[in-house]
């Protein structure tokens, strides 16, 4: 009865703020505005095309300079190489410039590029490619091979994966995984970041006005401290809900108003498009078999139990200091097991999902919700799963008998910052 | 009178300070009771645990005669001395909230909401948010809130710091309109006036000991020192102020009277009774003013504070 009477109130409190409203309806403009920026901007980089001049005086390797979207080759090598060079510094990006050589393998050493601004390592490299490849051939003729026999021995391996059980597994599969899998981690963190500061303000604020005192003569502070974590959690439920459903909706309108394909590249050739989407459709019935009742079931169970726990313990730094400020020295601890998770999730877990340092982080209460999340389209055996849950809500229950004593001992405290030995003395009482 | 809250050996300690040490009250069904002590001395800490805030770490608490349980706090208002109030909630919606926290329905709350707001005069500011109204309205809320539930005990901490005159008495005609209905009203403060002015009965608390409990007039009897002010026009001035000093102990008193007569605070010897002055006096001259110096509250708790340091 109390209980859903403060979730009531703590939701209404969240959802009527202006700066709630704001946010929930602008980030998803805002965020949209940065895609179609980024990708106008990335096709617009794409469309330059630089042109290079280049001065051949015997014409070996000009021809091998061959144009394409990004670069246009121009031959000087009829000018004087003083009046080239004078004509590419001023309407080229760059000069390259071939020496006559006697002996072809000088060649290796002695082709200059001559620019103002530094190249790029591609564009350097794409050069030493044309030099080498012709002195290759150069070699293999003089050896007497047909580098055209070569061409046809040469073979591109494509390794087939797949499991005992025999299905076929695809290459780029475990990258679509953890991809999948940090996404869910990653909101995990975000929720517990944004939404716990949300409620430790909340606690902060009724402890200023100090209202709390006239709550908590009406109700239990454990009452008014879960009020506090459910309604908040709901209203940034809401509030991710709201977030996903206008950013779906914006990107789709927007990717077909403005014809931009965000998210892929534009400047794909055909070929390419067509391999990717062959491509997306021999992985599309693979992502679609991945665990996915499995996958958000636990999603929901490790994400309430994550942002309880956090939230908790957000609550009770808000009871125990008089101002935001004097929080900070608390939430450090709070901010480094979720970025460990994050990161530590993030890096073992591509390498071996089921590897000993991914396996324990997934069953430390503080970092499971989000390196078990990693895990999960991997394939987790369930027992282990389970494990972690049992263990984070073991915690979580811990954390909040602990929390919630911090908090109703802080909540009267007024007038002093507490050091960690006061908060410690606290819980005796 | 049967009592409504009955406090029995409280003790409270935080850590190695003792809040309270092994206080017992008995505060009367219908009465105005004077919870009176100086700052630090173990008031907020007994209110706290009569509100349940707070546990005590032994003794136990009856009200109307039954252990005190979660349920009760419906039966109690409490308006704390540091007022609080959801800033930016509204007035309206804020008020319906804590009253049904404290078990009202949401109809009931509605009619009760109404008919406060009708007798203070404030139904326009149903919709305005706490920051938009001044302290002093901020105050008025904040009484409405604490008695809305209709609550058997009204337990109020300094409850008239912060109000201005008229909004005191206004207050003030409210709890006493409260008592007469039969609601106790406990009052929590360390200024004398209102005390001498509402509360039938006192208790003082200093140093986490209870020191002085009772009626305030049987606590006044206590404390009456057989000294009465007298005020002579006597035949010889010189001569009776040097008899009466060497009769009884007198001190130089400061009531008004129309002449300029002589005027004395003169303390008897106990037992002595007041007839044997004034039988002395009207030998000395006209006896313009008599009358027994009654203690006010404001001279016992100087006068018991004083005595424990």
């Amino acid at each position: 009865m109390s209980l859903s009477l403060i979730i009531k109130r703590e939701f209404n409190a969240k959802v009527r703020n202006k700066s709630f409203i704001v946010m929930t309806f602008l980030s998803p403009l805002l965020f949209t505005a940065m895609a179609l920026l980024v990708g106008y901007l990335a096709s617009v980089n794409g469309d330059e095309v630089v042109k290079i001049a280049v001065h051949d005086q015997v014409g070996t390797l000009v021809k091998d300079f061959k144009n394409d979207k990004k670069t246009h080759y121009t031959d000087l090598s009829a000018l004087p190489l003083a009046l080239a060079k004078e004509k590419a510094a001023e309407g080229y990006e760059g000069l390259i410039y071939v020496p006559a050589v006697t002996d072809a393998k000088d060649l290796l050493h002695k082709v200059e590029y001559i620019s103002n601004e530094s190249p790029s390592m591609e564009f350097i490299s794409n050069i030493e490619d044309v030099v080498n490849d012709k002195l290759t051939r150069f070699n293999l003729e003089k050896a007497g091979i047909d580098y055209k026999k070569i061409d046809e021995a040469k073979t591109d391996a494509d390794i087939r994966l797949s499991k005992f059980s025999g299905e076929e597994s695809l290459r780029w599969l475990n990258e679509i995984k953890i991809g999948i899998g940090f996404a869910f981690g990653y909101l995990i963190m975000m929720f517990i970041i944004i939404y716990g500061n949300m409620v430790m303000r909340s606690v902060i604020e009724e402890k200023t006005n100090r209202i709390i005192e006239i709550i908590i003569s009406s109700v239990k502070p454990f009452q008014l401290m879960m009020g506090k974590i459910i309604g908040t959690s709901m209203a940034g439920l809401l509030q991710f809900l709201i977030w996903a459903v206008l950013g779906g909706i914006l990107l789709f309108v927007a990717g077909n108003v403005f014809g931009l394909d965000v998210g892929a590249t534009s400047a794909a050739s055909p070929e390419a498009t067509q391999a990717a989407t062959t491509g997306m459709q021999a992985y599309l019935p693979e992502i679609l078999n991945l665990p996915w009742g499995t996958m958000l079931l636990s999603f929901l169970i490790f994400f309430t139990g994550g942002f309880f726990l956090y939230s908790s313990i957000y609550a009770s730094i808000g009871a125990a200091v008089d101002s935001e400020t004097d929080s900070q020295q608390f939430l450090l601890p709070i901010i480094l097991p979720l970025m460990l998770g994050v990161y530590v999730g993030f890096f073992t877990v591509i390498n071996d999902p089921h590897g000993t340092v991914a396996t324990v982080f997934s069953m430390i209460p503080l970092t499971s919700p989000i390196v078990m999340m990693m895990r999960l389209p991997f394939g987790v055996p369930l027992w282990e799963v389970a494990l972690s849950m049992a263990i984070l809500f073991a915690t979580f229950f811990g954390v909040v008998w602990f929390a919630s004593k911090i908090y109703r001992i802080g909540i009267l405290m007024y007038g002093k910052k507490p050091t960690y030995k006061e908060i410690f003395k606290w819980l005796r009482y | 009178m049967k009592p409504i809250l009955e406090v029995k050996n409280v003790v409270k300690q935080y850590g190695d300070y003792t809040a309270l040490n092994s206080v017992s009250l008995s505060v009367p069904q219908g009465s105005i009771y004077g919870l009176l002590g100086p700052n630090g001395a173990g008031k907020t800490s007994l209110i706290r645990i009569i509100n349940q805030i707070t546990m005590p770490d032994s003794g136990e608490i009856l009200l109307d005669g039954e252990k005190l349980a979660p349920h009760h706090v419906s039966h109690i208002g409490y308006m704390p001395e540091e007022r609080g109030l959801y800033k930016s909630m509204k007035v309206g919606e804020q008020a319906l909230y804590l009253a049904q926290l404290k078990g009202l329905t949401k109809k009931e709350a509605k009619e009760q909401l109404d008919y406060w707001f009708d007798k203070l005069e404030i139904k326009g500011w149903w919709n305005k948010k706490i920051q938009e109204l001044s302290k002093g309205m901020a105050q008025k809320i904040q009484f409405v809130v604490t008695v809305l539930h209709r609550p058997k005990l009204l337990i109020l901490d300094e409850p008239f710091s912060g109000f201005d005159p008229v909004n005191a008495n206004l207050i003030k005609d409210e709890i006493l309109e409260l008592r007469d209905k039969g609601t106790t009203v406990i009052f929590s403060t360390h200024r004398m006036e209102s005390v001498e002015d509402m509360c039938d009965h006192i208790a003082l608390i200093h140093q986490s000991n209870k020191l002085i409990e009772g009626e305030l007039q049987d606590v006044k009897r206590r404390y009456r020192t057989n000294t009465f002010e007298v005020g002579i026009a006597p035949e010889n001035f010189q001569h009776l102020l040097a008899d009466i000093s060497t009769r009884y102990t007198t001190r130089q008193a400061s009531f008004k009277t129309l002449d300029d007569e002589l005027k004395l605070e003169v303390e008897l010897p106990k037992g002595t009774p007041s007839r044997d002055l004034l039988r002395y006096l009207t030998d000395k001259g006209d006896v313009t003013y008599f009358m027994e110096k009654i203690p006010s509250v404001n001279d016992i708790f100087i006068q018991t504070v004083s005595q424990q340091k």
